[in-house]
This record gives structure tokens, sequence and C-alpha cells, in this order.
């Protein structure tokens, strides 16, 4: 009978990977985005109208997770931004080992911005460090102000609160003042932007922001 | 799934390190905040540890409560549910200690 002390942390592997990830990602200059939602917010969506409007400010790359198909990417690809598609087969979030294949195809050193779309999902991507600069939590006004509250781990992490499709704030019960007030409690230092892929309100404003963050 | 495989994944390999012929038990420490179900990291352990040194190890977790701290006055706070002040002082400048946890404590073998 042996009892043999361990100590090690279930997600070292993970951690690791995200570690060496970072560094590539200093040493080659590029700032990395991990974009989180849950399925149906808009990740997508948001990717189209924010590489449009950066084409000639930002030289972009979009990696591109998803459990099936490669649906993501090419309409990636149609905004001319260089997209490599994960397909997770079953797994619920992108971990290191993942991205460490999607990055091959990539010249990181070429790149301004990686902006990695995770698989949609509010909870396990959260535990997966990628390495990334930034976390942006994406939030459809169609899913409730009471997301944060009941997802605490990703609006605490996240550097950048997005909040979208305020188009339909006129058709949903949606407290849009509870959602910042919880996502301020829960990380002052949050930058929070409101916005409609739809209309295209507030997208400048986040446009400009990442221009500058990147370029800082 | 993806925590029971590292979970293995280890186990296996300081078993394999410390040559023993099986384990029969593995201690996890979880904290509330982990983002991780009990009952569902023991169900995927169970399905993935047959056929291996740990196929009759007994998966113990112990949960670790979310506890926090006050950096304007100190107090420690019990953060089982999100908390956004500090019940003492109201100041918003708190910050979790621990329950964010996953790691593997002990395991024993023979």
């Amino acid at each position: 009978m042996a009892d043999i002390n361990v100590g090690r942390n279930i997600l070292e592997a993970n951690e690791r990977l995200a570690a060496e990830h970072r560094r590539r990602f200093a040493q080659a200059g590029v700032k990395v985005l991990n974009l989180i939602s849950s399925p149906g917010a808009g990740k997508t969506s948001l990717l189209e109208q924010t590489l449009s409007r950066l084409a000639g400010r930002l030289r972009c790359a979009v990696i591109e997770g998803d459990i099936q198909t490669d649906e993501d990417a090419r309409r990636v690809a149609a905004c001319g931004v260089r997209a490599v598609q994960i397909e997770t087969q079953g797994a619920c979030h992108l971990d290191g080992a993942m991205l460490a294949q999607a990055l091959e195809p990539l010249d990181l050193a070429a790149l301004d911005l990686l902006i990695i779309e995770n698989v949609g999902n509010l909870v396990c991507p959260v535990d997966f460090d990628l390495g990334e600069d930034l976390k942006v939590a994406v939030l459809s006004v169609a899913e409730g102000d009471d997301k944060p509250s009941k997802y605490p781990a990703l609006f605490r992490e996240a550097g950048v609160l997005l909040v979208n499709k305020i188009d339909l704030l006129p058709y949903v019960s949606c407290d849009l003042e509870r959602i910042h007030r919880t996502c301020r409690a829960l990380n002052p230092k949050q930058v929070a932007f409101d916005v409609s892929c739809k209309t295209g309100e507030g997208l400048p404003a986040w446009v400009d922001w990442l221009e500058s963050w990147v370029k800082g | 799934m993806s925590i029971a495989q590292s979970l293995l994944s280890i186990v296996l390999e300081e078993a394999g390190r410390h040559q023993v012929q099986r384990v029969t038990k593995v201690a996890v420490k979880v904290g509330a905040w982990a983002n991780v179900v009990p009952s569902s990291l023991t169900f995927s352990f169970d399905l993935i540890k047959e056929g291996t040194l740990a196929a009759e190890a007994i998966l113990a977790i112990e949960q670790m409560p979310a506890q926090g701290v006050c950096h304007a006055c100190g107090a420690s706070i019990d953060m089982a549910q999100p908390v956004f002040a500090c019940p003492e002082c109201h100041s918003k400048d708190i910050e979790l200690t621990s329950g964010q946890e996953l790691y593997v404590d002990h395991i024993e073998a023979e």
C-alpha cells in the first residue's frame, strides 16, 4: 500500500501549451483574442462585421472552433480574411493541442491580430487557456439579463464585453443596465460595448477600440 | 470528458513513475468555482479507467469552498454565491482566493 503525494493541476498539460503559445504570440508581435459566447449569440456575425471594418487597418486571421462543419470559416473567408477551421468532433471547447494544429498553416509574424472563435459555450472554454491576450465575451440581449450572474466565470475573466443584438431590445424583456451592473461588479476593469450586427450600431466604437488596443 | 482524460493521464504517469501494480484511490480537490461537476467527472473517469492500472480506483472528490478576501477591510468572504461587494464594508475591491482549484492531491496504490 503506497500513498503517493501528487499535487498536480489536472489542466497542467493545457496550461503548458498555453504558456508556449503565449510566448510564440509575443515573439511574433501578434495580439490574440479568444471570443466566447453561447451558441447563437452572434460571434460569427460579429467577426464578419469587425473584419470588414478592419480591412486595410490591421492584418487579421481567424481560427474557427466548431463541433462540426466549416461553415463559419467559409463565412469569415468571404470577408477576405484567412480562416482556419477546427472541427472539435464533439468537444465543447478548444484546447491547446487543437490550437497548436490550427496555428501550423499561419504565419504569425505577418499578422497584427488573430481572433480565435471558441465553440459556443459559456462554461468549458473559460477553463482552457489558449494563451490569448484577451477574452471577449459576447452576450445577446435575447439570452436574458441573468446570464452574467448565472455564468460568472466567463464574465469575470473577460476583458471586453460585447452586448449584441441591441436592435431586439424593444421585443425582448432584457434589462441592459442589469447586464452592465453585474459585469462591472464581476470585473470592474472590463470594457463594454452595446452593438447590433444587424444595424451596425455601436460597431465603429468597438472596432476603433480594438484597433487602438492592437496597436497600443 | 477532457478533464477526466487529463486526470487519468496524470494518475497513470504517477503510477508508472512509482512502479505500482494498481491504483486503488485517486483523491482530487475541486473548487466550487472550477466549473467541474463531481458526478460528471466520476462518470467520465469510470468510463475511461477500464483496462488501465487505475481500473479499480475510486475517485474521491473533495469540494473546496469558494473564499474571497476584501482588500479594503481585510475581511474574509464566503463566495459560495457570487458576491459583488464586501458584506462588512461594502467595498468592491474583493478577490477570490480559493474555489478555483482543480488538482490531483494524492493517489493510493499497491
